[in-house]
């Protein structure tokens, strides 16, 4: 199962992360995990919160451009290894990464991938034997 | 004093211009309600026929046309004569997109040439000099415009085109090339890329410019000055009257005279339409006098201007106008392209966006600078960087085919552009002009 990412459209200058941010807090939108692409001139900011729904429409009420994406999330090890195993599984599948980012638990650490093909990506690493985490699964972590 | 191209007619007094006019205007008139029907509607329209327009004093009973005109009649709605006699075409961009094209016979292209050619002489310009054409050629009417009237002039013409400014420089020096012509903005750089080379003033043998096709100031006219070590002249014209060299400058630089024995000129209130006093500010109108294949009655500048008819101790009697202060439309004038805010509007909506945009134009090192900012829009919008970076260069190449020059897409937060009042401000111009 894939998971939602909500992706929103930032000018790069002061204050438009922390604007984001300001929004997210007084609606009580917990952020799990975020990463940040940036040009000179603007930046994405990927994240997974605790509701997507209520954060893209909140953040879309506020006059940010947020669209869902759906990436995938796999539980690792937090070990030393274990990311080059993961990664073998997707070499194998010949599954191409377009980004990625991580974030840690209390027991394990979550990588997302965001790939061109995500149903596709999903089903070829579940033959290698990789389960991807569900929207429910991320979110009790 | 003696500078003059065709002395007898620069020098004429005024009353004989005025009596030429006066005998040009009414065989003018009569050959556009013979040879035009569009004219023959529009004046029909108006209620006035070729029997009203006696001399110059019943010029403001007709009706204007203005660049709307020149659409609705797109391409050969205008054309009074066949094409078989027509030898060239120029062509400028139009208000929605559709670009205006105009037609020339050869003695159109003549008395064009007569006017630039004055304006080479008025520079200085004899048969012994060197002059470098500069501006673009093609159907841009820089290049063409001057290149004529350096031939009538009798100057070994250096049709170099603009850009690839090394290779301006090689020439000059090489040639030893005494007038260049180009757009202020371009002779600018041109002087720079002199200085980075290690050139002083007293090496380039240039000794006069012919710059027009935008707006430049006296600071601008100062700076190219003194890096090229030249006196700077002003040309003024448009395409939809001939191009270049409607007016022009003289040594004494205190305004551009008019060709009047071709191009009558008035002004009058962009509001209203009224005629007013010599003197007063207000929008330039023109009248070809004896143009044959696009012969343009009371057509609308929309530049801003005042007209004197004081004595200028150059010995010329024509009519002077200063340099353009401003538009009585949205155009702007940037690196010497007409580009109307509606263009922009049209790329945008053919490429997905709402019309929501700023247009950024200001000047850095006498050079102008083109940004377009672009809200976001959801539709736009991906997560990969890559996707948006390729998004935005489709418009900046959606941009550069519509205006012929380069802008900068840059994209904005939705919601992040400037309003006042409830109207977004489209256009915020910080050049000093």
């Amino acid at each position: 199962m894939s998971v939602n990412q909500v992706s929103v459209f930032l000018e790069n200058k002061p204050g438009t992360l922390n604007k984001m941010t300001e929004v997210l807090a007084s609606h009580n939108i917990n952020i799990r995990a975020l990463s940040l692409a940036e040009t000179s001139e603007f930046g994405i900011v990927r994240m997974l919160v605790n509701d997507v729904f209520e954060a893209t429409n909140i953040l879309k009420e506020n006059n940010f451009v947020a669209t869902l994406t759906s990436v995938l999330a796999y539980t690792i090890e937090d070990k030393a290894g274990y990311l080059n195993n993961l990664l073998e599984k997707f070499s194998e599948a010949n599954v191409n990464i377009e980004y990625m980012y991580a974030f840690a638990g209390k027991e394990h650490a979550y990588m997302i991938f965001r790939v061109n093909d995500t149903k596709k990506a999903e089903a070829l690493l579940k033959s290698k034997g990789l389960k991807s985490l569900t929207q429910e699964e991320i979110a009790a972590v | 004093m003696g500078n003059y191209f065709q002395e007898e007619i620069e020098c004429a007094p005024i009353e004989k211009i005025k009596a030429l006019q006066d005998e040009l205007l009414p065989k003018q008139v009569r050959y556009v309600w013979e040879n035009v029907p569009y004219y023959r509607k529009k004046m029909e329209a108006h209620g006035v026929t070729p029997k009203d327009i006696k001399s110059t004093a019943d010029l403001y009973k007709l009706p204007f046309m203005s660049k709307a005109d020149l659409r609705d009649a797109y391409p050969y709605g205008l054309l009074a004569v066949p094409l078989k006699d027509c030898v060239r075409i120029h062509s400028t961009s139009g208000t929605t997109g559709k670009r205006v094209i105009i037609f020339y016979t050869q003695e159109d292209i003549d008395l064009w040439n007569d006017c630039t050619a004055r304006a080479i002489v008025a520079a200085g310009g004899t048969k012994e000099d060197v002059c470098q054409v500069a501006y673009g050629y093609g159907l841009f009417t820089g290049g063409a415009g001057l290149d004529g009237g350096s031939h009538k002039v009798g100057c070994l013409t250096v049709p170099m085109s603009s850009g690839n400014t090394e290779r301006q420089i090689m020439f000059i020096m090489d040639l030893q090339a005494t007038i260049i012509c180009c757009t202020p903005s371009y002779a600018a750089y041109i002087g720079e890329t002199f200085k980075e080379m290690g050139y002083k003033p007293e090496d380039i043998p240039l000794k006069a410019g012919i710059f027009g096709a935008e707006a430049w100031s006296e600071e601008m006219r100062h700076d190219i000055e003194k890096t090229l070590g030249i006196k700077a002249y002003d040309i003024y014209g448009l395409t939809e009257i001939s191009g270049p060299g409607v007016a022009f400058e003289c040594s004494e630089q205190k305004g551009m005279h008019i060709n009047e024995d071709h191009f009558l000129a008035e002004i009058i209130d962009p509001d209203t339409g009224e005629v007013l006093p010599e003197g007063t500010q207000g929008e330039l109108v023109f009248t070809a006098l004896d143009k044959k294949a696009f012969p343009l009655i009371r057509y609308r500048t929309r530049d801003i201007c005042t007209l004197t008819r004081e004595k200028c101790s150059c010995g010329r009697t024509h009519v002077r106008m200063t340099k353009p202060k401003g538009r009585s439309d949205d155009m702007l004038i940037i690196r010497g392209v007409n580009v109307f805010p509606s263009q922009i509007e049209t790329v945008l909506m053919n490429n997905g966006y709402a019309a929501n945009y700023q247009i950024i134009v200001g000047r850095v090192n006498n050079t102008d600078t083109f940004e377009v900012k672009v809200e976001m829009t959801p539709d736009m919008f991906t997560d990969n960087v890559g996707e948006v970076q390729a998004r935005r260069k489709v418009l900046e190449d959606g941009l550069r085919a519509m205006l012929g020059i380069k802008a900068k897409v840059t994209l904005v937060a939705p919601k992040s552009i400037t309003r006042s009042e409830g109207k977004a401000v489209r256009v915020i111009d910080t050049r000093k002009i």
